[in-house]
């Protein structure tokens, strides 16, 4: 995991006439890892993207691929599925897997020796001479995963990869892509569904009206957001543990059933969990304890309308 | 985790990829059914426009009587039928040849009327011709010509001339005209330069606009299927577009080698069938050998004409003229081809190309519309320049070359024609991709000329 990152990038500027797309981005994507770029809509997410995928260029900044400042070679390294996606509807999969692969750089005997190996693990070897438009949407989807990992790309990109492909299907990538990580590949998600994010993300960059506002250590991110929040569960007296944290807690939510109670608290001031336990043990039996660490979701949230308020105020 | 051999091949590789758009647009456009059928038609069109015309003309239409009613004997029993019009001549009242003419006895009516004040001018603005039927221009001119003649016959006669030696003279007289041009170039032919330029620039003009269209076609393709992304992923969008345009190119450049070989085969076909009898060399020499004697005097016209027209045929300069098409219709469609392109790249759908087509078109119909005066002027002031802008010399061009072009005003054009193509390739190339990522909305003109700065 440790040395160079896969992709960096530094400063980076990109306008559209008068419209600043991105402005004083900087990133690292570490390799091996799977790296979520957040953001709301807009935001500069897909310009990014096109930029690492060399399809515009930056009007300012630095970019490197494993070390070296990007090359336009690079891209045969890199696997894209872009949020825009589809196939030529008239063309067959085969010979458009082929296309597709050989553009990428394969040979013609890798690329059909790859594409035999992804047909074959699809269990789609029926479809080789099949148009796309005579395939399902689903199986439509099927064909541009393969597409787009097919050459074994170090870099994968996934721009909004679940919208758009039925549950099942999203499914089966989810897992393909945690398998291709397995075997080396680092992944960039681009999302703003925060399960996923959650879900499979090790870093995240987020990015907010074309600046980035926030990146890191999913982990560590959402530690910086905590906010002293605990659940516990006891049994004893609930007036009498209310009475135990005095000023030094602040009782969210509580919940009685018998002699057993699960609350939520927040501490106050500089008390630390050691000196709530100091106070509530005397009165109770714990049985549960547990830090209420904000969800994905949540941070995200937050640091946008955060970020709004300021920029307005 | 990778093997490094897939990396080592890449400068290659990177050069292949616009070889690979290449050949897929080629491909997938020659292996389409409309392609093999379009190659099959075009010159059965060709040959059915050639020979439809002449095949109506010669067809036996129904033989059409015309009823003669000369109250002044100016034209009775004097006027010569031919295969459709017969003349049968009556002396009736007009009231009655009018009813016979409403009883469909007859096609039409001739009424010349009495010959009164001894005055030949006013009596032939009297005649007229009455039908309850549409009377065709060809019949009108056939009927008019046959009484003009009798009414000059007339006028000769009081003047004291022979009708007959004045026909005798009349078809002696034959000045063919020859032009010599004076730098030693082939002798030129008006006749045969005309019908050459104009094939010329028709052919160039279809073609432009035939694959220019399916240039446009193609990327609105891409951009509907979604896939430009894609591909732009792994190719700049210029390679994308410069491949299409030239695949595309090379499609065009098969379809026309398939119809020159198809279209001679036929021709060869037809001559050695046909038109072999008549006029082979044994044939036409035994008729030049008679022919003093008068005995085939039309048979000896005929082949003089043939004669004459492969003549013609053959001085044509094929050695300019072949390879200064192949360069027009390439530059003109690299031209038009780069613009189309950019147009495809900035819509969603076909049906919002409308409002960029015309203008990006109309200097090509320009062109065309000015072929005519061009051809009636080919060395004037209006064909020089419209033959070195490039956006009208494809075509222009093509019309003045049989009449012959001076090297230095063909270089000047080749010159500004390649410069042309190199100029709207890199603006289209700039709107192009621009236009293929952007979706949901229709450019206007002033955001594509926004985005040659991007």
């Amino acid at each position: 995991m440790a040395g160079t990152p896969i992709f960096e990038a530094r400063s980076v500027y990109k306008n559209y006439g008068n419209y600043a797309a991105l402005q004083d981005v900087s990133m690292a994507v570490e390799r091996g890892s799977i790296f979520g770029l957040l953001g709301p809509n807009g935001a500069g997410k897909t310009s990014l993207i096109r930029i690492i995928n060399q399809i515009t260029a930056p009007d300012r900044g630095e970019l490197f691929f494993d070390g070296k400042p990007l090359r336009p070679e690079d891209v045969n390294r890199i696997g894209y599925l872009p949020e825009e996606r589809g196939l030529y509807r008239k063309m067959q999969v085969g010979e458009q897997c082929m296309y597709l692969a050989r553009l990428k750089g394969l040979s013609d005997a890798d690329a059909k020796k790859k594409l035999r190996n992804w047909f074959e693990k699809f269990e789609i070897q029926g479809w080789w001479n099949k148009k796309i438009e005579e395939l399902s949407k689903g199986m439509a989807q099927k064909v541009q995963f393969i597409v787009t990992v097919l050459h074994e790309p170090e870099l994968l990109i996934l721009d909004e990869p679940f919208t758009g492909f039925d549950p099942v299907n999203a499914n089966l990538i989810r897992d393909e892509v945690l398998e291709l990580r397995r075997n080396g590949a680092t992944v960039i998600f681009s999302t703003h569904r925060m399960e996923t994010v959650e879900e499979l993300c090790d870093s995240i960059a987020l990015i907010n009206k074309s600046r980035k506002i926030l990146d890191g250590r999913l982990l560590d991110i959402r530690k910086q957001f905590r906010t002293n929040t605990f659940k516990l569960e006891f049994h004893g007296n609930l007036i009498s543990f209310t009475n135990a944290l005095w000023a030094g807690a602040e009782l969210l939510e509580k919940k009685q059933d018998g002699d057993h109670c699960t609350v939520t608290l927040k501490l106050l001031g500089g008390n630390t969990v050691n000196n709530l336990f100091q106070a509530i043990l005397p009165v109770c039996e714990l049985i549960s304890f547990q830090e209420i660490i904000p969800s994905m979701s949540d941070v995200f949230i937050r640091t946008v309308q955060q970020e709004t308020s300021t920029t307005n105020g | 985790m990778y093997s490094s051999a897939q990396f080592n091949k890449k400068p290659l590789l990177q050069m292949g990829k616009i070889g690979l758009i290449i050949r897929r647009e080629y491909l997938t456009r020659v292996r389409k059914k409309s392609f093999i059928i379009m190659t099959i038609l075009g010159p059965l069109i060709m040959g059915a426009l050639m020979i439809v015309p002449v095949w109506m003309a010669s067809v036996n239409v129904s033989v059409k009587t015309v009823q003669v009613l000369d109250e002044a004997g100016l034209v009775e029993g004097l006027l010569t039928p031919n295969d459709n019009i017969k003349f049968v001549y009556t002396r009736k009242s007009l009231e009655q040849a009018k009813q016979d003419l409403e009883a469909s006895k007859y096609f039409a009516l001739v009424h010349v009327p009495r010959f009164e004040d001894n005055d030949l001018n006013h009596l032939q603005r009297q005649i007229k011709l009455y039908s309850s039927e549409q009377v065709s221009l060809s019949t009108k001119l056939f009927i008019r010509t046959q009484i003009e003649k009798q009414v000059e016959r007339l006028k000769l006669q009081s003047q004291g001339v022979d009708q007959d030696l004045v026909d005798n003279v009349k078809k002696s007289v034959n000045v063919p005209l020859e032009i010599i041009p004076l730098n030693g170039g082939a002798k030129s032919d008006v006749e045969v330069n005309t019908v050459l330029g104009m094939f010329g620039g028709i052919l160039i003009y279809l073609f432009i606009f035939l694959f220019g269209a399916q240039v446009m076609r193609g990327v609105i393709e891409e951009k509907t299927n979604r896939i430009v992304e894609v591909i732009i992923s792994s190719v700049k969008p210029f390679q994308l577009m410069m491949g299409k345009i030239i695949g595309i190119a090379l499609v065009g450049l098969t379809q026309f080698l398939l119809w020159v070989v198809l279209t001679g085969s036929i021709y060869t076909v037809f001559m050695a069938t046909v038109v072999k009898d008549k006029f082979s060399a044994q044939n036409v020499e035994s008729i030049l050998k008679q022919s003093p004697d008068g005995t085939s005097v039309e048979d000896f016209d005929q082949i003089m004409e043939t004669q004459e027209v492969i003549g013609r045929v053959n001085s044509i300069n094929w050695g300019l003229m072949i390879p200064a098409f192949l360069f027009y219709f390439l530059g003109g469609y690299l031209l038009y081809g780069a613009m189309f392109a950019a147009i495809g790249g900035a819509v969603d759908s076909e049906s919002d190309t409308q409002q960029f087509m015309l203008p990006v078109s109309a200097p090509l119909i320009f062109a065309f519309v000015m072929a005519q005066t061009v051809l009636n002027d080919p060395n004037g002031t209006m064909a020089k320049w419209l033959s070195i802008i490039p956006f009208t010399s494809p075509i222009i061009m093509m019309v003045r070359l049989p009449f012959g072009v001076h090297y230095s005003e063909l270089l000047l054009s080749f010159a500004m024609l390649i410069l042309g193509f190199i100029f709207t390739t890199w603006a289209a190339g700039k709107i192009y991709r621009t236009g293929i990522l952007m979706y949901g909305k229709r450019p206007t003109w002033r955001e594509m000329f926004r985005w040659l700065r991007y």
